[in-house]
């Protein structure tokens, strides 16, 4: 029964990266970009399906629900932005397709010798009955740094995208000096406009 | 599967995205192609937790450090785009670059 199991888990992960890496190949092969969108949507499904199965419950949702959301948004901005994001008129939008294909080509080759020569330590202790309680304990202890890290880099993150992304900043509506008694904008609003 | 496997899983899924951000010309496009390098290094790391070191957490927070890239990529690349589209209505690459001088 456990040998069945194992089996069917083994063909399952197969499956699954069979289906990430074709449809990672169909992300730039499809006319319409919203299918390129559901097509690396379906790439990084299967990446937590993967991760999922590897015993990471935690991650692999995370993952799931992350790359599900993320490119929901993605559509929304490809539809917003994109000149042709129906792929209605088709149109190669590409640079050095062939300078690109040889460099990649190169670096599989040389990941794949280095995956296939070195010599990898064989599997040492036993995953422990709660690997998200391990992450937690982990995150929260000795690598609390790399947390703190990614928090700075998060918040960050938030703060350049508003600044990025907003139409009329302040030194638009109080000018350069941030002077001015009464901001500056369109339509004015408050008390008393 | 083995360690191995999942290795080249990962590569394959790491070269994809490589060619994808190279060649593409549209910066949303280019995007998809980080996504999908980060989604290799993600299963590189779930495995070489699994196969070699399940013990220790270090695997999962390489996975936690690789999805924080992702949303922080995506984040940046969205609001870069939307800047660029503001000021020139422009969203390819080469078209940013023309423009620059």
């Amino acid at each position: 029964m456990r040998a069945l199991l194992n089996d069917v888990i083994f063909w399952v992960l197969a499956l699954l990266a069979l289906l990430a890496v074709a449809s990672g190949v169909m992300v730039f092969r499809f006319e319409s970009m919203a299918r390129a969108t559901y097509a690396l949507l379906t790439s990084l499904l299967c990446v937590g399906g993967e991760v999922l199965l590897l015993g990471l419950d935690y991650l692999g949702v995370v993952i799931v629900l992350m790359m599900t959301i993320e490119m929901a948004i993605m559509a929304v901005f490809m539809v917003m932005y994109m000149m042709n994001p129906a792929g209605l008129m088709p149109m190669t939008m590409v640079h050095n397709k062939q300078g690109a294909a040889a460099i990649c080509a190169v670096v599989f080759a040389v990941l794949a010798a280095g995956i296939l020569l070195a010599p990898w330590p064989s599997r040492r202790g036993r995953p422990s009955d709660d690997p998200t309680l391990d992450l937690g304990l982990s995150l929260m202890g000795p690598q609390m740094l790399t947390m703190m890290t990614l928090g700075l880099a998060l918040f960050a993150t938030i703060v350049a995208t508003v600044v990025l992304a907003t139409r009329r900043g302040r030194y638009d509506r109080f000018g350069d000096d941030l002077k001015a008694r009464r901001a500056d904008d369109p339509v004015q609003g408050g008390r008393g406009r | 599967m083995s360690l191995e496997l999942f290795l080249l899983l990962a590569a394959a899924l790491f070269c994809i995205g490589l060619f994808g951000a190279l060649t593409q010309q549209s910066i949303v496009m280019l995007m998809m192609g980080l996504e999908l390098m980060l989604g290799g290094v993600i299963v590189g790391a779930a495995a070489v937790w699994h196969y070699i070191a399940p013990a220790a957490a270090d695997g999962q927070v390489l996975v936690v450090l690789a999805v924080t890239a992702m949303a922080v990529e995506m984040a940046i690349g969205f609001a870069v785009v939307t800047a660029l589209f503001r000021a020139r209505e422009v969203d390819m690459t080469d078209m940013a670059a023309e423009l620059k001088e």
